[in-house]
């Protein structure tokens, strides 16, 4: 797979992206430009919504078309890898030094608690306006419940939820709510993988 | 009544019975006169006093009558159960008691056997423990589990028998009849942390759920360990210790393998014919909690049978066997084998802690060493904590949630040794061992120093050093929704980012699941019914039910439902607290 020489030289833009995402390690980066390359089966050094969709396991994921879009925001067509990182980023463990030592002025890093639940939230929140309607969690129900559900059964669930959620009485989930209702799960467990340490 | 501690009539009947207790054994030694009066009398006797005729299952009752009148006994005194963990209790009770019969008949009559132990009092508990396993959270860390249980335990019995050895070649200890091996021995019987003990400390405890999971996940996968090094060393022993060859240790290391493993797929074997036993007994629903039993007790004994682990055996069928047994079984069943396995568990908890207690008042087996005593105790503790820094050293590097110096001093404090240890040590044969009293005598201090000083203490040491609790909280629509969610999201971005992760193996494992053994295991009604999402609404929604009515029942009537002030009302909750009672007897009609 080519020489492996001067790696660093030949990511793009490495120092930047290091600090956009929170000084994600070296070989981590490494890791996932590899990666990257090899999902990029025709070499064009950058990747399309087929590259993706043809990992075999994600066809199956019922969330797998929506996180799909979340790589290509805006609906831009060319994923390259500074893009293809800041996405993955959000997924770092939380390191407690990071937190201590970080300058309040520079932007939160993208692997904080409120980060990971902001991807979350708009995986539900499809047409963007910040806030989770009824009928935006009935979807999201849909594809996550599997087994035999009446649609009536599946609407009281849709409804409970928001009502359990919602503080307002405004009939949706805004961020904040969706964030306070669950102050309670350990977030920064949940929604961490390991390679990218 | 005064929540003060009020000696006077409870603790007189208490008392009494003890005494009347202590009579019995004589009654047993009177058994050959009335043998001899009956032979003499003439004409027809009316009622007669057949003691020998009972006397073996009336023993075993009173025995358990009497713990269970003791547990109730110390339950009686808040202030002393929250500060004392029970098995200390029941231990200091069982050396009471013990002392009675000693004084009474003058020799030791009752004490803890091993068959007893190994047959009877050992495999409800496992069955309870691997049953009511949190699966994601025993899989999710299982290979911290087996680290420490696989290399912690060998650590612990080189380390201990080899360090005892040292000092028994400086002289330490005097003159003994003892080699290396027995040594080796003995630090294998004694290096292995206990289910049973941890069980009955950390209940008491309530330490965040991952390092309870840890450390009692520990302490049932030691097992195959502990077996295979004590069967190892026995025969070695037996052999004598030149003619060990290398092949025996090589022989020692493939049974491991072969009796772990083993062990394991027999577990897994019964699991499968239990749960498709469950399928078929929609008929027969009266006896279906007793295929539970009854099939998981003959993983055990069938391991047992084939010598390899059954503790083992009988913790695997109890996980694998929870989510389609419990889906098959109806609601009436699944109570009915929580609630007896419950019982039968923490009934065999407290016989066995009491029985600990008398079987250590025997002259007869007390051989003491001052500096063996001290220098195991001392070995034990300090290689435990030392093996656990080594080990969490190396896991930190692969774990995502770092286990912090607090958690490993709770790890290392919470290693405590039990009835195994004892049951293991009392099975050596005197004549291969020949200081087998001196080993019997030093493995109940060790036991009691762990039970009753480090149970006494481990509270305090827990909230001193703040460890995170585990919180008891309701289950929340959200949670399970959003987690549901996090799940799926996190295998999505591990396929994409090319690691191979938890996630990736639990949903492999999940298709499989759903694809090919639900459909073999589970009844066809099941199948539909079983995600959790559902489950979590069903019951929140019985709760709302439950309110409602116990509020409806309060003001006469449920007309206030239909009033618009209740409209979109979730998570009801009416302002005067509800008492208990009512929601109890509401549930049971539901």
């Amino acid at each position: 797979m080519g020489s492996r020489s001067s790696h660093a030289a030949r990511i793009p833009d490495v120092d930047s992206l290091r600090r956009e995402t929170g000084s994600v390690s070296q070989a981590s980066l490494r890791r996932l430009y590899d990666r990257f390359q090899a999902l990029d089966r025709t070499g064009k050094g950058y990747l399309s919504r087929l590259d993706l969709q043809q990992i075999g396991a994600l066809a199956v994921n019922p969330l797998g078309d929506r996180i799909i879009d979340s790589f290509f925001p805006d609906g831009s067509l060319r994923l390259d890898f500074p893009g293809f990182v800041r996405v993955l980023a959000h997924f770092r463990p939380v390191d407690e030094e990071d937190e201590g030592n970080r300058d309040p002025k520079e932007p939160e890093p993208l692997n904080s608690r409120m980060n990971k639940l902001r991807f979350a939230f708009q995986l539900y929140d499809l047409d963007r306006d910040g806030k989770i309607s009824r009928h935006e969690m009935l979807q999201a129900l849909r594809l996550m419940v599997g087994v035999q559900v009446t649609e009536e059964q599946l609407e009281s669930i849709a409804d409970r939820t928001v009502q359990e959620a919602d503080e307002d009485g405004d009939g949706a989930v805004s961020f904040l709510e969706f964030a306070k209702s669950l102050e309670k799960m350990n977030i920064e467990q949940k929604m961490s993988i390991r390679i990218l340490k | 009544m005064s929540g003060r501690w009020a000696p006077g009539p409870r603790w007189g009947v208490l008392l009494a019975l003890l005494l009347a207790l202590g009579e019995l054994p004589r009654a047993r030694g009177v058994e050959e006169e009335p043998g001899g009066a009956h032979g003499e009398a003439q004409g027809f006797q009316v009622v007669t006093f057949e003691w020998h005729h009972v006397q073996d299952p009336y023993i075993i009752a009173l025995w358990i009558l009497v713990a269970s009148l003791a547990k109730i006994g110390f339950h009686l005194s808040h202030k002393v159960t929250s500060v004392v963990p029970e098995s200390a209790l029941l231990i200091v009770l069982g050396l009471v008691l013990g002392g009675i019969v000693l004084a009474a008949d003058h020799i030791a009559s009752f004490s803890l056997t091993p068959t007893v132990f190994f047959f009877y009092l050992l495999p409800p508990i496992v069955l309870d423990a691997g049953y009511f396993m949190p699966n994601r959270l025993f899989f999710g860390n299982l290979g911290t589990i087996l680290l420490y249980a696989v290399i912690g335990t060998v650590w612990n019995a080189a380390t201990t028998g080899l360090s005892l050895y040292g000092v028994f070649l400086s002289g330490l200890m005097g003159d003994l009849n003892i080699g290396l091996l027995d040594f080796l021995l003995f630090g294998s019987l004694i290096a292995a942390v206990d289910p049973v003990a941890v069980l009955a400390v950390f209940e008491e405890v309530h330490v965040n759920e991952v390092l309870f999971i840890i450390v009692f996940g520990e302490s049932l996968l030691n097992d195959a360990v502990t077996v295979v090094l004590y069967n190892v060393f026995e025969s070695f022993v037996t052999l004598g210790g030149d003619k060990v060859t290398g092949v025996d240790c090589v022989k020692g290391i493939v049974s491991f393998f072969v009796v772990s493993l083993g062990g394991t797929l027999v577990g897994i074997v019964f699991a499968f014919l239990l749960s498709l036993v469950t399928r078929f007994t929609k008929h027969v629903r009266i006896i279906e909690p007793g295929f539970v039993f009854v099939l998981s007790y003959l993983s055990y004994l069938t391991s047992e049978m084939l010598s390899l682990s059954a503790i083992l055996a009988i913790t695997f069928c109890g996980i694998c066997c929870q989510k389609y047994v419990k889906a098959n079984i109806s609601e009436q069943s699944a109570t009915t084998v929580r609630y007896t396995m419950k019982m039968l568990a923490s009934g065999a908890e407290t016989i066995i802690f009491m029985f600990l207690g008398i079987s250590a008042v025997d002259p007869l087996i007390w051989k003491w060493n001052t500096a063996f005593v001290l220098l195991t105790l001392l070995f034990i503790s300090v290689y435990r904590a030392i093996g656990v820094v080594l080990q969490t050293w190396i896991l930190n590097r692969y774990r995502m949630v770092q286990l912090e110096i607090i958690d490993q001093v709770v790890m290392s404090y919470g290693g405590l040794r039990g009835a195994v240890a004892y049951a293991l040590v009392v099975l050596l044969d005197e004549n291969k061992v020949k200081e087998k009293n001196l080993f019997v005598s030093t493995t109940i201090i060790v036991i009691f120093f762990t039970v009753i000083f480090q149970g006494l203490t481990i509270k305090p040491l827990v909230q001193w050093l703040k460890v995170k609790r585990s919180e008891q909280r309701d289950p929340k629509l959200n949670e399970k929704l959003h987690g549901r969610a996090f799940d799926h999201i996190l295998s999505a971005i591990e396929d994409i980012s090319g690691q191979i992760g938890h996630n990736y193996l639990r949903d492999k494992w999940s298709n499989f699941d759903r694809k090919f053994l639900s459909k073999i295991l589970m009844r066809r009604s099941a199948q539909k019914s079983r995600d959790r999402i559902l489950n979590v609404f069903h019951e929140l929604n019985l709760k709302d039910a439950i309110s409602y009515v116990a509020e409806g029942e309060r003001r006469g009537s449920l007309a206030f439902i239909r009033s618009p002030s209740t409209d979109n009302m979730v998570n009801v909750d009416f302002s005067t607290p509800r008492p208990s009672t009512v929601e109890a007897s509401v549930s049971y009609l539901l």
